[in-house]
C-alpha cells in the first residue's frame, strides 16, 4: 500500500528539494529553483457535463506576490483552485507549479479550502484539523506525533487561536474555524498558497489575522493565490489581480489591471456571446 | 440532519426487527400438531447456566463470532456514518439475496454442495457489488439522485432474490431451508467453522481500519484537502466500502441482510452520544456492537425460536435509547440540564444587576458601597424586568443560599457583601457591552453566534479587557454610567432604542 501511493512515492524525492531550498544546500538545485514561477497556467479550458466553466484561462504568477482571484459568481474561481491541484479533470491545459507538475510539487502548496466544504460537526478538535495538514509528511498507517503536534500548535499560535487548540470544532464561531483551516496549510509550510474566499463572513479581528499571515508569507517570499469577493479591500490587500470570468479579463499588478473598466468587464455585461453558447449547449444537453 | 436521518432509520429498524420476532413467535404457534414442543418456552435454569458459561464449544464459538461481527461493524459504522454511506449498506446487503440464490442453484446444478457457506458467500459478494455498481451507474448516467438509486436497486435486488429462491424451492434437488436464514439471520444455524470464518473477517476489518484511522478520518472531514494533498481518495473510500462489503457479507449468516445494516449505522449513532472524539466514537460503537452481538447470539440461543438478527438489532436499540438519553457529550439530558443551567445564570445575573441598579437610583454610588443595609423592595424588582412572581422568588431564594442576598420577610432583599461585589462586576459587564453596541453596533452583531442579550451573560474575562480597551475605559475609573441611565435624559431614549434593537 505504500509503495503504490502517490504521497509514498512522492516523499522520496520531496525530502532531498526541501532541503535544497534552505541555504546551504547543494548548489545546482539552489540555482533552479528560486527561479521557477510558483504557478503558470497555459491554455487551461474545464468542462463540467459538457459546460463549460474555464475557458483558455492563462496567466503566469510571479514568486512572492500576493494574488487576488476576482469575479462574479460562477466565474470559475473555485473551479481553478482545483485544476490548478488536478482535484478536477481539465479538458485540455497545462499548469506548473515551481516548474513542475503539481503532482511533484504537491509538498509546496497548501490549500485552504471554503470553509463551507466541511461539516463542522464532525467529532474531532481544532489541533485534530490542523494535524491533518501534516498527514502527507507523517505518512500511511503512522500515528501523529508529538511534534507533529508541536508544529500544529506554533501554527495554531501564528493565527492566534493556540488557546483553542482542544475546542471541538462544532463550537468555533466563522471566524475561528477560517483560522483553524488557515492554520491547517500553514502548518505544511508551503511555498504557495492557494485559499478559496478565506475572508467571506469572517469578524473583523480574523480579516486582520489572516491579512497580517499573508504579509508574513510575502516577506518570506512566499505566494498566496487568494479568491475575494470584497472589490473594496483588494487593493489594499493584494499587489496581483486576476480578473476571471470564465476567461481570463484582464490580470497585472493591481494598479495597472484593478480600474472601473476591467471591472465593468468582469461583472458588467454578463449576457456575452459565450454565455449565449453556453446557454444553448445546455438546453441541448437537457433535451437529450 | 444526518443524526436525524440516522434515528429515523433507527427507528424503521426496530419496528421492523420487532415485527419480524413477533411474526417469528406466531408462526411457530401455528406449526401443527407441535403446539407445545415448538412454542418459545422459558428456558430451564440449566439452560441458561450452559449459555451464559458459555459450557457449549459450539455456542461458545458462536457467541465469540457474532461478538467480533458487532464490534467490527461498529468501528467501520463510525466512518460511514460520519462519510453520509450508512444507507450504501443497507442497498448492499439487500443486493445480496439474488447472489446468494444464484450460487445454490449454480452450485447444485454443478454437483456441489449447495449450502457451503464459502460458496454462498462469494455468491453475495458478487451481487452486492453489482447493486452497488448499479447505483453507481445510475447516479452518475442519468440526472437521478443517490436516494432514488438506492432505493430502485435495494427493492429491485430484493425482488429478484425472493423470485430466485421461489424457483430454488421448486428444485428437485432443492431442500433449500437454510437460505432463510440468510434474510433474518439465525445463528442456530451457524456451525464452528462458519462463526471462525465470521471471527476472522471481522479481525481484518478491525485491523485494518486501524491501521488506516488517520487516512479515514481525513477522508470522512475533507474529502477535497485530502485529495489536494495526494491522498487518492476514491482508493480509501473503495477501501472503506470494501470493509463494509465485508461486514455485511460475514453478518449475513448471523444477523440476515434485512437487518445488518443496523449493527452499522446503530452502535455508531449512539456512539456520537457519548463523545466528541472520532476515536472514542469509533471505539464505544465497536464496544457497543460487540456488546449487542453478545446479547443477540445469547439470548437467540437461549430462546432458540427467536431469530438472532432481531435479537441483536433489539440490544443495539436499547442502547441507542440509553445513550440518546443519558449520552454524557450530547444525550438529551445532559443537553437539557446545560441549557437549564444557562438560564438559571441568566435569571441570576438579572437580578444581582436590577438590585445594584435600583440602588443606584436612589443611592448616590459611594454611599451603597458603604452601607450594609442595601435593601430593595420586592415590588421594585418586579417592575424592573418582565419576569414572574414565581421565577423571581425561585431565583431570590437560590441566591440566598448562594449567599449573594439576604431577605427580610417576603417584602425586602438585600445584598450581601459578595452579592455587591458580583453586582458591580455584571453591570459593568453590561454597561461595556451596551457602549460597545452603540459605538460598534455595525460590526458587533456578526461576531457572536448567541443572541446578543445573552452575550453578557457568557462574556470571558479576556473579553471585558478588550472591551474596556477599545472603549478606552479605564478598570479603576468605577462603573461606567449607565447610557441611559435617569442622569442623562437625552441619551435614555437613543441608547435604549439601539440596545432594543440589538436584543
Amino acid at each position: 500500500m505504500t509503495d503504490s501511493s502517490p504521497v509514498g512515492s512522492n516523499r522520496i524525492p520531496a525530502n532531498p528539494r526541501r532541503d535544497d531550498r534552505t541555504p546551504g544546500g547543494p548548489p545546482i538545485a539552489s540555482i533552479e529553483l528560486p527561479t521557477a514561477v510558483p504557478l503558470s497556467v497555459y491554455d487551461l479550458t474545464v468542462a463540467y457535463h459538457r459546460k463549460p466553466v474555464l475557458w483558455d484561462v492563462g496567466f503566469d504568477v510571479p514568486a512572492g506576490t500576493m494574488v487576488a482571484v476576482v469575479g462574479p459568481n460562477g466565474a470559475g474561481k473555485s473551479t481553478l483552485l482545483k485544476a490548478i491541484m488536478d482535484l478536477t479533470p481539465r479538458a485540455s491545459g497545462r499548469i506548473h507549479v515551481f516548474g513542475d507538475t503539481y503532482r511533484r510539487n504537491r509538498h509546496r502548496v497548501g490549500y485552504v479550502p471554503q470553509r463551507e466544504s466541511v461539516d463542522w460537526d464532525f467529532p474531532i478538535d481544532v489541533l485534530d484539523v490542523v494535524t491533518m495538514g501534516l498527514y502527507g509528511q507523517i505518512g500511511w498507517c503512522l500515528p501523529v506525533r508529538r511534534k507533529h503536534r508541536l508544529a500544529a500548535m506554533e501554527a495554531l499560535e501564528q493565527v492566534g487561536i493556540a488557546d483553542l487548540a482542544h475546542r471541538q470544532i462544532s463550537q468555533l464561531s466563522g471566524g475561528q474555524q477560517q483560522r483553524t483551516f488557515l492554520a491547517r496549510a500553514l502548518v505544511q509550510n508551503a511555498d504557495l498558497y492557494l485559499m478559496d474566499e478565506p475572508f467571506a463572513a469572517v469578524d473583523a479581528a480574523t480579516e486582520r489575522a489572516i491579512v497580517r499571515i499573508l504579509h508574513t508569507m510575502k516577506d518570506h517570499g512566499k505566494t498566496a493565490i487568494v479568491i475575494h469577493h470584497d472589490l473594496q479591500t483588494v487593493p489594499e490587500y493584494f499587489d496581483y489581480v486576476v480578473l476571471l470570468n470564465m476567461r481570463i479579463v484582464a490580470h497585472g499588478p493591481v494598479e495597472v489591471i484593478f480600474t472601473a473598466e476591467n471591472l465593468q468587464k468582469t461583472y458588467g455585461g454578463r449576457l456575452t456571446l459565450l454565455d449565449e453558447v453556453t446557454e444553448a449547449m445546455r438546453r441541448r444537453e437537457r433535451s437529450l | 440532519m444526518n443524526y436525524l436521518r440516522a434515528t429515523i432509520l433507527v427507528t424503521i429498524l426496530v419496528l421492523f426487527s420487532s415485527a419480524r420476532s413477533v411474526q417469528a413467535q406466531s408462526s411457530i404457534g401455528l406449526q401443527p400438531g407441535s403446539l407445545t414442543d415448538r412454542a418459545i418456552t422459558w428456558p430451564t435454569s440449566e439452560q441458561w447456566r450452559r449459555v451464559l458459561r458459555l459450557e457449549d464449544h459450539n455456542s461458545r464459538v458462536v457467541v465469540l463470532g457474532t461478538m467480533l461481527l458487532g464490534g467490527a461493524a461498529g468501528f467501520v459504522g463510525s466512518f460511514t456514518l460520519l462519510r453520509r454511506r450508512a444507507l450504501m449498506g443497507d442497498a448492499l446487503s439487500h443486493a445480496t439475496l439474488p447472489g446468494i440464490a444464484l450460487a445454490f442453484i449454480l452450485a447444485t446444478a454443478w454437483g456441489f454442495d449447495g449450502k457451503s457457506l464459502p460458496i454462498l458467500l462469494l455468491g453475495a459478494t458478487v451481487s452486492g457489488l453489482a447493486g452497488v455498481g448499479a447505483i453507481l451507474l445510475i447516479r452518475n448516467l442519468t440526472r437521478l439522485k443517490e436516494d432514488a438509486a438506492l432505493g430502485i436497486v435495494l427493492s429491485v435486488f430484493f425482488a429478484a432474490g425472493v423470485s430466485l429462491l421461489g424457483v430454488v424451492q421448486q428444485m428437485k434437488t432443492g431442500h433449500a431451508a437454510g437460505l432463510e436464514a440468510f434474510i433474518y439471520g439465525k445463528t442456530a444455524s451457524m456451525g464452528a467453522a462458519d462463526a471462525k470464518i465470521i471471527g476472522v473477517a471481522a479481525l481484518f476489518c478491525v485491523v485494518f481500519s486501524l491501521l488506516l484511522f488517520k487516512e479515514l478520518k481525513l477522508l470522512c472531514f475533507d474529502e477535497g484537502f485530502a485529495a489536494s494533498r495526494g491522498f487518492p481518495v476514491v482508493m480509501l473510500d473503495m477501501a472503506l466500502m470494501s470493509l463494509v462489503v465485508i461486514v455485511s457479507i460475514v453478518g449475513l449468516q448471523a444477523v440476515g441482510l434485512v437487518l445488518v445494516i443496523a449493527l452499522l449505522v446503530i452502535p455508531a449513532a449512539a456512539a456520537r452520544f457519548w463523545t466528541e472524539s472520532m476515536w472514542r466514537m469509533a471505539v464505544i460503537a465497536a464496544l457497543l456492537g460487540a456488546v449487542s452481538g453478545m446479547l443477540g447470539a445469547a439470548m437467540s440461543a437461549i430462546f432458540s425460536k427467536l431469530p438472532s438478527g432481531a435479537m441483536i438489532v433489539l440490544a443495539c436499540a436499547m442502547f441507542f435509547l440509553m445513550s440518546l438519553f443519558f449520552g454524557s457529550s450530547r444525550g438529551v439530558i445532559i443537553r437539557f440540564w446545560r441549557r437549564s443551567r444557562l438560564d438559571r445564570t441568566v435569571d441570576r445575573q438579572h437580578l444581582l444587576r436590577a438590585l445594584y441598579e435600583l440602588l443606584e437610583s436612589s443611592h448616590d454610588t459611594k454611599h451603597i458601597a458603604a452601607d450594609t443595609a442595601r435593601s430593595v423592595s420586592t415590588s421594585e424588582l418586579m417592575a424592573v424586568r418582565s419576569w414572574s412572581q414565581r421565577r423571581l422568588k425561585h431565583e431570590i431564594a437560590r441566591s440566598r443560599s448562594a449567599g449573594l442576598v439576604k431577605t427580610e420577610g417576603d417584602q425586602r432583599v438585600y445584598l450581601t457583601q459578595t452579592g455587591f461585589a458580583e453586582a458591580v462586576r455584571l453591570t459593568h459587564q453590561h454597561r461595556l457591552w451596551e457602549l460597545y453596541l452603540i459605538t460598534h453596533a455595525d460590526i458587533a452583531p456578526s461576531q457572536v453566534d448567541r443572541e446578543a442579550d445573552a452575550i453578557e451573560h457568557v462574556l470571558q474575562a479576556e473579553t471585558v479587557q478588550e472591551l474596556e480597551r477599545l472603549l478606552e475605559h479605564q478598570p479603576d475609573a468605577g462603573l461606567p454610567s449607565s447610557p441611559h441611565g435617569p442622569t442623562e435624559p437625552v441619551l435614555r431614549n437613543s441608547g435604549k432604542s439601539i440596545t432594543r434593537r440589538a436584543e
